[in-house]
C-alpha cells in the first residue's frame, strides 16, 4: 500500500517535469482559459444584462472555471493515450510496481496541473473586476469542489485514452463532447432564454449544476438560470456530489479494468 | 538450469480468429543467449510479451528464473528486464530523468537511483546527452537509453524484442556491441529478431519459429547443416557451362545445380574439392569468373524450413 502511494507520486511527479522540461505546454494550457475570460467579459459581457451587481464578469467566472476544469480531461486521456502508443505503458507494466500507480498517478498529475490553471485564472478575473463576496472559507471550499469535478472527470479522460488509444483522435473526441457540454448549460448565458426541451437538458447538465454550485459558494443571489424549478437548479450543491460520485463509481473501476487488460 | 522455460504456449486473438501462438515451446539455459528468429506477425513478440508477464496465454505455462510467470507475475518483474521494439521512454523528458524515474519504480530510493542512472549513462556513452530531451537523440541513443532503462536493477533475465529494427547500419552496429558486452556480464538473454545475421552474430542459440510454433532450434551451425554442408560454386563464361558442369560432376557425387553461368553441388571434402576443381578448370584452360565455397546462410535455412524468406521490409 506505501509503495502504491510512492509509486503513484512518482509517475506525478514525471508529469510536473514535463512541464518543466516544455513549459510551452502550461503557458498555452493557461492562455486559453485567459483569453475566454477576456472575450466574454469584453466581447459579450456588455450586451448580457444580468441584473447582477458586480456585471456579467461576477457570473461569468465560475463558468469558465467549471469550464476549463472539465476541458483538462482531454488532456489527460490525450496523455494516457500517447503512453500507450508510445509503448511506455508496456515499461512500467513490467516494473515491480502497483497496477494502480500509472492511472491513479496522472490523474493526481492533472489535478495538480488545474491548481496552477485556476490560480493563474482567478488572477486573470481578479483583474477584469471579478470580486467573490463569499467568505473566505466558502470561496476556498468553491476551489476545492472545482478540483474534486476535474478529478471526477480525470477518470473518464483516463478511460477514453485507454479505450481510443490514439491521442489526436481522443482529444478531437473529448472536445467534441466537453465543447457543447460546456456550453449547453448555464455557464455563458441563461438558460431561461432556451427552447423548453434544452432548457431542461441544460438544468440537469452536470457543468450547469456545478457552476451554480460554484457561484452560490462565491456568493451569489441570482444564479442565472436557476429559474425553472428543477431539482438540479434548486440544489446545485447536491446534485453536483451526486454526479462526481456516479462518474467516479463508474468510470475508476472500468478504467481500472480497462488498464489491467489493455494488453489482452 | 533452465532460467527461461515455456511450455506448450497457445495465444489467440479476436475470439480465436487470429492464431498468434500455437502451441510453442522453448526453453533457455542460464547465462545463455537464444535468439527467436522469425518473419512479422510470427508470434515472437507475443512470446515476450507472455515471458514478461504482459499478456496472459490462453493455455500453457512459462517460468522466468524458476518463478511461474502467470501465478507470481510481480515477483518476475523484480527479476527481468524488457526493451521492446519501440524505445519505450518518455520522450519530453532527458535520458537523465527517465533513468532516474525508473530507478524510483524500482525502489531503489533517490541517491541510489542518481548514482544508477549515471552509472548507466556512462557505460552506453551518453553522459553528454544526458541533460538533453530524448526526442533530440538519434534512433541508436534511444534505444540504447531503452535498453539502459530495463537494466537498471540488473536483471537476471533480460529480453530485448527486435532491439535493431529500424536502426541504421552504424546504430545496429553499436546496438550489437553493447548487447554482447552484457551477455559477458553472464545474463540470460532472450532476443526477437528478423535480421538472420543479428541471430548469427550474437545467439549461442536459435529458435526459428513462423506461424506461432517453433519449426527449427539448434545452433547457428548446426541449422546450417540441417539445410545441407558446403558447396561449390562456380561462374564461368556461357561459353564454357558445359565443359564445367563435366568437371564438377567428376568432384561431386550429386547433383549439380546450374542457374544461369554459376554452377553449383554440394561437396563433402572442402577446400580439396576446391582446389581439384581450380587444378582441373586450369588444365581445360578455362578462367573461372568467379569460385568459392559456399556455407549455407541463415537465409537458406529459413528459406528451406518454411518455404518464405524471413526478412521483410522493414517499416518504416
Amino acid at each position: 500500500m506505501k509503495n502504491a502511494v510512492t509509486d503513484a507520486l512518482i509517475i506525478t511527479k514525471r508529469q510536473l517535469l514535463q512541464l518543466a522540461r516544455v513549459p510551452e505546454v502550461l503557458i498555452f494550457s493557461t492562455i486559453q482559459p485567459v483569453m475566454f475570460v477576456l472575450l466574454f467579459r469584453f466581447v459579450f459581457g456588455g450586451s448580457i444584462s444580468t441584473g447582477q451587481p458586480g456585471g456579467y464578469v461576477q457570473l461569468l467566472m465560475p463558468g469558465i472555471f467549471v469550464q476549463t476544469v472539465a476541458f483538462t480531461l482531454a488532456a489527460t486521456a490525450s496523455g494516457l493515450a500517447e503512453d500507450m502508443k508510445k509503448g511506455l505503458i508496456d515499461r512500467f507494466r513490467s516494473l515491480p510496481i502497483a497496477r494502480s500507480a500509472l492511472v491513479v498517478g496522472r490523474t493526481l498529475g492533472d489535478s495538480l496541473l488545474n491548481i496552477l490553471v485556476l490560480v493563474v485564472m482567478a488572477a486573470a478575473g481578479f483583474a477584469v473586476g471579478w470580486r467573490p463576496t463569499a467568505s473566505v472559507l466558502s470561496v476556498f471550499s468553491a476551489f476545492v469542489f472545482l478540483l474534486l469535478f476535474g478529478y471526477a472527470l480525470s477518470w473518464t479522460g483516463i478511460y477514453a485514452g485507454l479505450a481510443v488509444r490514439d491521442a489526436r483522435t481522443v482529444q478531437n473526441v473529448s472536445f467534441l463532447i466537453t465543447f457543447p457540454m460546456t456550453f449547453l448549460s448555464n455557464a455563458f448565458a441563461p438558460t431561461t432564454g432556451m427552447p423548453k426541451a434544452l432548457q431542461y437538458v441544460a438544468e440537469w447538465n452536470p457543468v450547469s449544476t456545478m457552476v451554480a454550485a460554484c457561484r452560490q459558494l462565491f456568493g451569489l443571489e441570482n444564479e442565472f438560470g436557476a429559474t425553472a424549478n428543477s431539482f438540479p437548479s434548486q440544489h446545485p450543491l447536491t446534485t453536483s456530489i451526486f454526479y462526481m460520485v456516479l462518474i467516479m463509481v463508474i468510470f475508476i473501476p472500468l478504467s481500472v479494468r480497462k488498464y489491467k487488460n489493455s494488453s489482452n | 538450469m533452465k532460467s527461461i522455460i515455456a511450455e506448450h504456449l497457445v495465444k489467440t486473438y479476436r475470439n480465436g480468429e487470429v492464431k498468434a501462438l500455437d502451441d510453442l515451446s522453448l526453453n533457455v539455459e542460464e547465462g545463455t543467449v537464444l535468439s527467436v528468429l522469425g518473419p512479422n506477425g510470427a508470434g515472437k513478440t507475443t512470446t515476450v510479451r507472455i515471458l514478461a508477464t504482459l499478456l496472459k496465454p490462453d493455455s500453457g505455462h512459462a517460468s522466468v528464473a524458476g518463478i511461474d510467470v502467470i501465478k507470481q507475475p510481480g515477483k518476475v518483474r523484480e527479476l527481468i528486464g524488457l526493451s521492446g521494439q519501440y524505445a519505450a521512454v518518455d520522450e519530453t523528458l532527458t535520458g537523465w530523468d527517465n533513468l532516474v524515474m525508473f530507478g524510483r519504480l524500482y525502489h531503489l530510493g533517490k541517491s541510489a537511483s542518481i548514482k544508477r542512472a549515471e552509472e548507466l549513462l556512462e557505460r552506453f556513452s551518453l553522459t553528454e546527452s544526458a541533460r538533453r530531451p530524448i526526442k533530440t537523440y538519434s534512433g541508436g541513443m534511444r534505444r540504447r537509453l531503452d535498453l539502459a532503462a530495463s537494466l537498471i536493477v540488473q536483471p537476471k533475465v533480460l529480453f530485448l524484442d527486435e532491439p535493431t529494427t529500424g536502426l541504421d547500419p552504424r546504430g545496429r552496429q553499436e546496438m550489437w556491441g553493447v548487447i554482447q558486452e552484457l551477455v559477458k556480464g553472464g545474463v540470460t538473454l532472450l532476443l526477437t529478431t528478423q535480421y538472420l545475421e543479428e541471430a548469427d552474430q550474437l545467439a549461442d542459440e536459435i529458435a526459428v519459429i513462423d506461424h506461432g510454433k517453433v519449426i527449427a532450434r539448434g545452433t547457428s551451425d548446426a541449422l546450417k547443416k540441417q539445410v545441407g554442408g558446403e558447396r561449390l560454386e562456380i561462374t564461368v563464361e556461357n561459353a564454357d557451362i558445359a565443359k564445367t558442369q563435366e568437371i564438377v560432376a567428376r568432384i561431386s557425387a550429386t547433383a549439380t545445380h546450374t542457374d544461369i553461368r554459376t554452377i553449383s553441388a554440394p561437396v563433402t571434402t572442402g577446400s580439396i574439392a576446391l582446389m581439384d576443381a581450380l587444378r582441373a578448370l586450369d588444365e581445360a584452360k578455362i578462367h573461372p569468373l568467379d569460385i568459392g565455397l559456399k556455407r549455407p546462410s541463415l537465409d537458406d535455412v529459413f528459406l528451406s524450413l518454411t518455404g518464405h524468406v524471413a526478412e521483410e521490409e522493414v517499416k518504416a
